[in-house]
């Protein structure tokens, strides 16, 4: 059913629909909208047979979750920034236990300084966590990843993340297609798990393991991700089937075929990224994008597949692994081993700032006429910078950064957009 | 399940993890003596039969008891119960009340008409026993159970000796001594009263005996040698109370002095007391250095009985008594002040000691009798092959538990010497010191007290002073038994194993270590409220 | 009412079992079919009071659940002694996580249970969550209070043996004053433990007023069976906090672990009682009262206050301690004294 509708709501109209049966849940922005929107459900009672559970943080969110899922139950949660970060043991944890617990995060960045806008620094410090990641482009896919992710989690025992940008779509109003509970339950079997704490066959989960088999479950965590890797792609074309939607998979590529030039992203801003090469291309560059949506299990294959014609690629990313750069660039540059293209990495948008179509203009100009170096801060405002870096270069005691350079920029919410 | 790879556990897999390997001591189970046990002269498993009792089985419980002592009615009367005493209990709160609970079982037993057990197999053998009292009836009872034929001749016209003539019936009714008594004859005992031994070689052979139990009591009072008119009344003790068995009582007057200060010495006067005298006890020496049973003191001051004490008689005249103070000297000796005074008295009776009639001992080669009574070896057999001796008369302390008790060893010893064999007593398990004891496990008892007889008809009356514990207070005092130095199944060492390494067998089965799993804590050992378990060290 | 012992039966009920008394009336530690949830064959030290009182504790709930019951444990000695793999001792279905997150997965697991049951697909399984005292009273204590004050259907057993044993006898705030461990050494002007630091949890738990509340040890089986039982037999967040000697951390030897949780109630340093939505309902009186030296004197860890020269001051804090828990608490019987 077409309707129009916040993405965190969608989101919470997805999950209801695969039926899950416990709900953790602690308010965090920007991810609050959703669990509001589900614990609304459970108590009007459209959503059967589900506890829904406010807890006391995040710690406990995914601490109950592993209970749950252990128990048997299909088990939900999500979170954000500083509550990912707070899960961290836990989130960790479930994976290492082989819990199919799926979890939206609404990304968003990480403190200090505290700040609640987008960007993808929390479900990327989760890396190697264990967990599988997707990354929804559109609030329709948002949608779609999440009926997806409990069908793959379930299947190969190991928890997902759909990650969807903060307030970019989180909190945006589009027109979204909520399938109905009949599609749904026809490509979502009830959850079969793989272990269960039963009294009627009592087993010991969490077991102390040395180095004498620590390497090997270690080594079998990789090989259910390379398993997911496989079947990520068949649940996209399963989905299609049912759904009559492209969605998921490991990536999406966008006009590549013949492009000198790709562009590499995550997420919404794959959006404004089309449509500055669409803008682009009727000029005559031949620049095309690849979108990720499988960020773990990383699809080094796919991806390969997709640059090796090109000329250079830009990774656009919105994050940044400080002391190096890139965090998703350098996953990319693994999968462009031994093939001779240009590289480059461009941290944007970080902590929510406004990633426009004329700066992704000028940016890929500069990467076509050879013009960007390997590491490129988009829309840095050097001013503020290099005065921050010389008040601390002349003063001892030069106070705290952030609130420096607000007073330097003047007002504070100019650059939010 | 298809599980994921080691972090998901089969139950139960850790039985596959040998701890008992860690240990360098092991704990063993063992039965310890009780101290009661170890102290009673008559042998008796007390403990043993103290468990039955606790759970209601009066009746195993009897039959426990009477393996060793065929007589726990007269016992749970007369017996002098050194085990309290000794009792580990009594440094808790109070001993167990042992004595009252064997009361209760002897009477329970003649209440129900139970019966000892009759032997199983005859041996052909032949014993005498020469004596119907304690160690004599309790050697027959032995020697029949172990299949021998056994004929008691007996001097009087009654069974009981001493039972009979040397203790009163307010404190041992007659009919409770007679049940006991038949119930050993029932058993196919021979008996022969009024049946004197004078010589026992000459019985032997006339009779045809392989053995023979000798077991005659002190029954001759000692007397002193104190000038008298020829008007004074002047009888021992011991004929007295014997006369107390007879139909004519003895006269005795109102003013009846008692001389001496031992068991016997109370009883007369107790008894003088009952038949409306006014009884005197003179005795030389002080309260503390009397060798009657405290109690039986007590009882008789309760009486009204008067003592002069740290006084002699030097003279008896025809209604008086010359008395001589003494004074303890820094020894404790009484020594005369040569201070006298004269008491009033219609008969002195003489309380001083018991001899035994060893007249059918003479000319019996080997026989060594010095001080009055019979040399015995540790086997209990004289210096004269096949003739064993016991009770009064071999030196041993004189009382009717001991008496019983040497029945039971010389009948045991009389048995293997018929197999042409020696008696081996099994060797005997380490005591059970209060210190092996976990009485914290012990539920908090004070001792029950039993019922005395009110004291103007114990002033007036040969009735029985001492009353018996119904079956609920029986039952109480049994519980109250700590079953020192033996598993009494209270599962404590079952329970406290952190390593579940104990077995539990099931009733009256006990328990078992695993040692594939014991590491060896010793936590069951300082928890066994009873002490029934200890370390050993691991030989590695 | 408080346990009720059973009275002149030899031993009562003070052993673990007693020939005595009917089935019905004996512990389940003396029934042969006990379930033995913690098996043999664990790491356990000797004389380890956690592993004691985690049999005692899991048997009682497994027989009070019908052996329907799932536990949760927080990481340290108990989990460790217990899973290393390739062995498990357990016999029940368990799950560890994490060292502070516990009481979240018991939450967990009760919600999982509860929707099952709604749909029909498990039975009536009851949970336990259990931990050590730094899993409960520091680290865990956050996920304690959440599923405290949401009244989840869990019983949670704080098995408390004051201190980080597993990792080597640190502090923890269960650690008594004056105790020596390796974060609290014996030197300086006030050796050990500091006075005026350190908090008691079931005080705590009470002040959430959850259905039930209540201490044990490991020297009081039928108490503490009696409290398991209990709380097994209520709905809702409930909380028993059971003292476990422990011969390591405590320095004492093996065989004296129940010596030692008796002697710690016995002396009221460590006060047995239970309470119903925040009021005490019951208190286990004091047997036998003693003076703190004997407890103390037990252990190596109390060495530095039996010295040369015995830390006679820093003994008479633990007795007024001691002392404040008998009148708070009622822990004297005047009847019997």
């Amino acid at each position: 059913m077409l309707k129009q509708t916040e993405g965190s709501h969608a989101v919470a109209e997805a999950v209801a629909l695969c039926r899950p049966e416990v709900i953790c849940a602690y308010p965090i922005s920007p991810q609050t909208h959703i669990v509001e929107g589900l614990g609304e459900m459970v108590k009007a009672g459209e959503v059967a047979n589900c506890e829904f559970i406010n807890v006391e943080s995040e710690f406990a969110a995914m601490s109950v979750a592993i209970g749950s899922s252990a128990t048997g139950a299909r088990t939900y949660t999500a979170t954000a920034s500083q509550g990912l970060l707070f899960m961290v043991e836990a989130v960790y944890n479930a994976a290492g236990l082989g819990l199919p617990i799926v979890m939206t995060v609404a990304n968003r960045a990480i403190g200090a300084p505290i700040n609640i806008w987008n960007d993808h620094s929390d479900s990327l410090s989760q890396r190697d966590c264990g967990w599988i990641q997707l990354f929804a482009e559109t609030n329709q896919e948002a949608l779609d990843l999440h009926i997806q992710a409990f069908k793959l989690a379930e299947e190969v025992s190991l928890p997902v993340m759909v990650c969807m940008d903060g307030f970019i779509l989180t909190h945006a109003y589009e027109r979204v297609d909520v399938p109905t509970q009949e599609q749904v339950d026809a490509f979502l079997p009830p959850y079969e798990p793989r272990q269960v704490l039963d009294p009627k066959e009592p087993v010991s989960i969490g077991a102390m393991v040395g180095p004498e088999a620590f390497s090997e479950v270690r080594y079998l965590a990789h090989a259910k991700q390379m398993q997911a890797l496989e079947r990520i792609p068949q649940l996209a074309e399963q989905f299609k089937a049912v759904f009559g939607r492209d969605s998921g998979g490991l990536t999406h590529s966008y006009l590549i075929d013949d492009a000198e030039t790709v562009v590499v992203a995550m997420g919404s801003v794959l959006g404004t990224i089309k449509d500055t090469v669409d803008e682009m291309r009727r000029e005559g560059q031949r620049i095309g994008v690849l979108g990720i949506t499988s960020y773990r299990p990383f699809p080094l294959d796919s991806v390969r597949a997709a640059l090796q014609n090109a000329q250079r690629v830009v990774v656009l990313e919105k994050s940044l692994a400080v002391g190096i750069g890139g965090i998703l660039s350098t996953d990319v540059r693994m999968a462009m081993s031994g093939l001779q293209l240009h590289g480059h990495t461009v941290v944007a948008g970080l902590g929510g700032r406004a990633i426009t179509r004329k700066s992704l203009r000028g940016l890929f100009g500069k990467a076509i006429r050879g013009e960007l170096g390997h590491l490129t801060f988009l829309d840095l405002d050097w001013n503020v910078v290099n005065k921050q870096l010389e008040r601390e270069r002349t003063k001892r005691r030069s106070g705290p950064a952030a609130e420096s350079m607000l007073r330097d920029i003047g007002v504070v919410a100019a650059r939010i957009g | 399940m298809d599980k994921p790879f080691a972090i998901t556990l089969d139950p139960g897999s850790s039985l596959a993890n040998r701890t008992g390997s860690w240990r360098t001591s092991r704990p063993v189970y063992l039965d310890r003596l009780p101290p009661c046990n170890k102290q009673c002269p008559a042998g008796e498993d007390i403990q043993g039969w103290l468990f039955h009792a606790e759970s209601g089985d009066y009746e195993s419980a009897w039959r426990h008891l009477t393996k060793d002592n065929p007589f726990p009615a007269i016992m749970g009367r007369v017996c002098y119960h050194t085990c309290e005493g000794a009792c580990n209990r009594g440094q808790l709160d109070a001993p167990v009340g042992i004595n009252s609970v064997e009361r209760f079982l002897g009477d329970e037993a003649l209440k129900r008409g139970w019966k000892l057990t009759p032997p199983t197999s005859e041996s052909g053998k032949h014993v005498l026993i020469v004596g119907a009292g304690p160690s004599g009836m309790s050697a027959a009872y032995h020697l029949r159970r172990l299949g021998h034929r056994v004929t008691v001749q007996e001097a009087g016209p009654l069974l009981g000796g001493m039972m009979r003539f040397g203790i009163p019936k307010y404190r041992l009714p007659r009919e409770v001594l007679e049940a006991e008594m038949q119930r050993v004859v029932d058993l196919g005992v021979t008996v022969k009263l009024g049946s004197k031994v004078e010589n026992i070689l000459a019985t032997m052979q006339d009779g045809g005996f392989d053995a023979a139990f000798l077991a005659v009591g002190a029954h001759i009072g000692k007397r002193a040698m104190i000038p008298a008119g020829d008007a004074a009344k002047i009888i021992d003790a011991i004929s007295l109370l014997r006369s107390m068995e007879g139909e004519e009582k003895p006269l005795l007057g109102r003013r009846v002095v008692v001389y001496g200060g031992g068991n016997t010495a109370i009883d007369v006067a107790r008894t003088a007391k009952r038949m409306g005298a006014e009884p005197l006890i003179v005795y030389r020496r002080t309260r503390e250095k009397m060798p009657a049973h405290d109690f039986e003191v007590e009882e008789a001051l309760q009486e009204g009985i008067m003592v002069k004490w740290l006084s002699t008689i030097k003279q008896a005249h025809e209604s008086s008594l010359t008395i001589e103070k003494m004074a303890l000297d820094s020894k404790g000796f009484p020594q005369p002040t040569g201070e006298y005074e004269t008491i009033e008295a219609d008969s002195l009776v003489l309380a001083l000691g018991q001899d035994v009639d060893l007249g059918l001992l003479e000319g019996v080669p080997g026989l060594e009798v010095s001080d009055g009574v019979v040399q015995v070896n540790a086997n209990m057999m004289t210096g004269h092959a096949g003739i064993f001796a016991g009770g009064d008369m071999v030196p041993a302390e004189r009382n009717v538990t001991v008496a019983i008790g040497h029945g039971k060893k010389a009948a045991r010893n009389i048995d293997a010497w018929l197999r042409g064999e020696e008696y081996v007593a099994p060797p005997k398990h380490e005591v059970a010191s209060f210190e092996n004891l976990n009485t914290w496990y012990y539920a908090d008892a004070p001792k029950t007290v039993r019922p005395m007889l009110d004291i103007i008809r114990r002033q007036s009356t040969f009735e029985e002073v001492q009353g018996g514990l119904d079956e609920n207070n029986a039952l109480f005092e049994a519980r109250r038994c700590l079953s020192c130095g033996n598993c009494f199944e209270c599962d404590n060492c079952y329970g406290v194993c952190p390593d579940n390494a104990v077995i539990k067998l099931g009733p009256g089965k006990r328990f078992e270590f695993n040692y594939d799993y014991c590491k060896g804590c010793g936590m069951c050992v300082a928890e066994c409220p009873c002490g029934a378990i200890k370390m050993e060290a691991e030989e590695i | 009412m408080s346990f009720q012992p059973v009275h002149f039966y030899q031993t009562g009920t003070f052993t673990v079992g007693n020939r005595l008394l009917s089935a019905e009336e004996r512990s389940v530690q003396a029934n042969v079919e006990r379930t033995n949830s913690l098996n043999s064959g664990h790491r356990a030290c000797q004389g380890c009071g956690e592993a004691l009182g985690a049999r005692y504790a899991i048997d009682a709930a497994m027989n009070a659940a019908r052996g329907r019951l799932i536990a949760a444990n927080a990481t340290g000695c108990l989990e460790v002694f217990s899973t290393p793999y390739p062995e498990t001792s357990w016999q029940i279905p368990w799950i560890h996580s994490l060292f502070g997150n516990t009481a979240a997965i018991g939450t967990g697991i009760a919600a999982a249970i509860k929707v099952k049951r709604q749909k029909g697909q498990m039975d009536d399984v009851r949970v336990v969550a259990q931990g050590g005292d730094g899993g409960t009273t520091d680290i865990g204590f956050g996920c304690l209070s959440g599923m405290f004050e949401r009244n989840d259907d869990v019983l949670y057993i704080c098995y408390d043996n004051g201190g980080y044993m597993n990792t080597g006898v640190q502090r923890s705030s269960a650690t008594p004053p004056a105790a020596r461990t390796a974060t609290t050494m014996p030197v300086g002007p006030e050796p050990g433990n500091v006075f005026g630091q350190g908090k008691f949890v079931p005080a705590i738990a009470m002040a959430h007023e959850i259905p039930y509340v209540a201490t044990a040890t490991v020297a009081d089986l039928r108490d503490l069976e009696y409290k398991v039982t209990k709380a097994m037999g209520l709905r809702g967040a409930r909380y028993i906090h059971i003292l476990v000697p422990c011969p390591l951390g405590w320095g004492a030897a093996s065989q004296d672990t129940i010596k030692l949780a008796r002697l710690a109630k016995e002396t009221g340093i460590f006060p047995v009682f239970e309470a119903e939505h925040g009021e005490v309902t019951g208190v286990l009186k004091i047997r036998r009262p003693q003076p703190v030296e004997e407890y103390l004197k037990l252990q190596k860890r109390y060495a530095h206050l039996f010295g040369k020269k015995p830390a006679v001051e820093t003994i008479a804090r633990l007795q007024a301690a001691a002392d404040k828990n008998i009148r708070k608490y009622g822990l004297l019987d005047q009847e019997a004294n």
